[in-house]
């Protein structure tokens, strides 16, 4: 798959943004004020500005409103849903701590679940597409939701949750990934059921239809980079998740703690950009490409 | 709504004769020139002209290679545009209920005018029926000629998709597959006509006729044993040189 930037921004600011408000919400950091204002802010753009980010890939960003109505079969439209709810709940539940210097604890546990349900909805776009079997696995969005809450934790400056988190998350990775390897093979679509000429014999694409690229090239089959995928899942292991944790058990410092969420993020786009490259979609098969 | 409607009756859609295509790519122009013009917007092309040409089409043919067990490799054209599923996958993952099938006829389209060029149809169908048009952005995608099959301004010999009007080996079909004794339907049952990706479950309506088995030649030339080469391993001279040379590096074995 096409690992567009827009769409990895997406993924991962506002899974972090989400994860933030999750914790706002839950009331694992109770600020007011000034310190709510800004809190707030921080986990407002992260989560809307990877918002702003994805409709950039839309071809008619105009029309999304459009995009609302059909949660009864889609995952983007109940992500849409999802996501427009927890924000303004979530506004509900700031503006309480930063003008009334009051905790709506209702509103903000309900502001908080909804935040990891955008977080799940988002996910389930990719694991619902039988189309690309790397995808449609529960390894999907249970790594979208450790990694939301993992880096809304460290975001937070909760040292022991965020430890935990950020661990169980490495280890979950590295299934996601070495299950994911074997997945394409054992959904059983090849290029004999592609075609139907499996009966005859070994099919082999000979001859595409055109001389140059189109959209289906271009959007699904991505193998530039994906020999170095052995590297980049080491660098996102060290930079998501090993480095954040050392950077944590440290005796705390404020400029420790802004390496380790820089850090955190650049492993997490990296991860990003594995999650769509490494995707191999069905539709390769066709052109005798993966 | 991009809820599937039930099944319905009638299911329109093409058989496709793999063992009579003969490749030419007429389905390609004749899709390409009805549609760019007719339903929906145009499908543009990109550096047409230049060296790196790109365009939507919603009906591309591929040719493929198969080598059995034993003997020769066959070499089969395969043209490939939306199967008009029964369970289209593209249709629920819409968001905005711009992709939709027909409870009528089956037919599977877009309403551009709903349809915000997310791709995640596109996405959806294993297939590639689908492409995102890079001038318009929205999907592009096989209409099965909704605007011919029904026209009653056209002669009724053109109430067919383009693509099965203008092939000349005979190799596309249009017709009621959810019709047992329809034409289509007869020539499915007869030669086995199958599905694309069955493992997928998306139960496509456009049917595919497998290649008839190639024949086999009788031997009726009664000279050519005696055409056959005589040594197999020369003697004297002849053998000698054949073994020196091969004993040469890089010589044949």
């Amino acid at each position: 798959m096409h690992p567009a930037a827009s769409v990895i921004i997406f993924n991962t600011f506002s899974g972090l943004g989400f994860g933030l408000l999750f914790w706002l919400g839950l009331g694992a950091l109770v600020p007011t004020g000034m310190g709510a204002f800004i809190w707030f802010t921080i986990a407002y753009l992260f989560a809307v500005g990877g918002l702003i980010a994805s409709t950039f890939h839309l071809g008619h960003p105009e029309r999304a409103i459009k995009a609302f109505s059909q949660w009864k079969t889609s995952w983007l439209s109940r992500e849409g849903i999802c996501a427009v709810f927890a924000l303004v709940v979530m506004a509900i539940y700031g503006a309480g701590l930063v003008f009334a210097e009051t905790r709506l604890a209702l509103v903000g546990i309900i502001g908080g679940i909804a935040s990891l349900g955008v977080v799940f909805t988002t996910s389930m776009i990719y694991a619902q597409m039988k189309t690309v079997p790397r995808w449609r696995h529960w390894t999907t969005p249970a790594m979208y939701l450790l990694l939301s809450i993992g880096g809304g934790a460290l975001l937070s400056g909760q040292v022991w949750i965020a430890t935990v988190l950020l661990s169980l998350g490495a280890a979950l990775q590295i299934f996601a990934w070495l299950s994911g390897d074997t997945r394409f093979k054992a959904s059983g679509t090849n290029m004999e059921t592609a075609t139907g000429l499996g009966h005859i014999g070994k099919v082999r694409a000979f001859e595409p239809p055109h001389t140059g690229t189109n959209y289906l090239m271009r959007e699904f089959i991505h193998q530039v980079g994906r020999k170095h995928s052995e590297k980049l899942r080491i660098i996102t292991i060290g930079l998501a998740f090993v480095l954040p944790v050392i950077l944590l058990l440290l005796p705390f410092n404020h400029v420790l703690a802004a390496l380790a969420v820089i850090s955190h993020i650049a492993g997490v786009l990296t991860l990003r950009w594995l999650f769509f490259a490494q995707a191999e979609h069905v539709v390769g098969l066709y052109y005798g490409k993966r | 709504m991009t809820q599937l409607p039930p099944p319905s009756a009638k299911k329109l859609g093409l058989v496709i004769d793999l063992d009579t295509c003969v490749g030419c790519h007429a389905c390609v122009v004749s899709c390409k020139g009805w549609n760019t013009e007719n339903y929906g917007a145009p499908l543009s092309d990109q550096n047409a002209y230049g060296a790196d040409p790109s365009g939507t089409f919603l009906n591309r043919v591929h040719s493929y290679e198969v080598q059995p067990a034993q003997g020769e490799a066959q070499l089969i054209h395969f043209p490939k545009s939306c199967l008009h599923c029964e369970d289209a996958p593209c249709v629920t993952v819409c968001p905005t209920g711009a992709s939709y099938k027909r409870s009528e006829d089956g037919i599977v389209l877009v309403n551009e005018s709903d349809c915000i060029g997310c791709g995640l149809c596109a996405w959806a169908c294993p297939y590639g029926a689908r492409e995102l048009d890079a001038k318009e952005g929205v999907m592009k995608k096989c209409t099965l000629c909704v605007d011919r099959i029904y026209n009653e301004n056209l002669p009724e010999e053109d109430r067919q998709p383009a693509c099965v009007r203008t092939c000349p080996a005979g190799a596309r079909h249009f017709g009621d597959l959810g019709d047992a004794e329809s034409d289509v339907s007869k020539l499915v049952a007869e030669r086995g006509g199958f599905d694309l990706m069955p493992e997928q479950g998306t139960k496509p309506v456009n049917k595919y006729l497998p290649p008839r088995p190639k024949d086999v030649m009788p031997e009726f030339d009664v000279l050519a044993p005696y055409l056959e080469p005589i040594a197999s391993d020369g003697k004297g001279f002849v053998g000698w040189l054949d073994k020196a040379l091969s004993s040469l590096p890089g010589g044949a074995k």
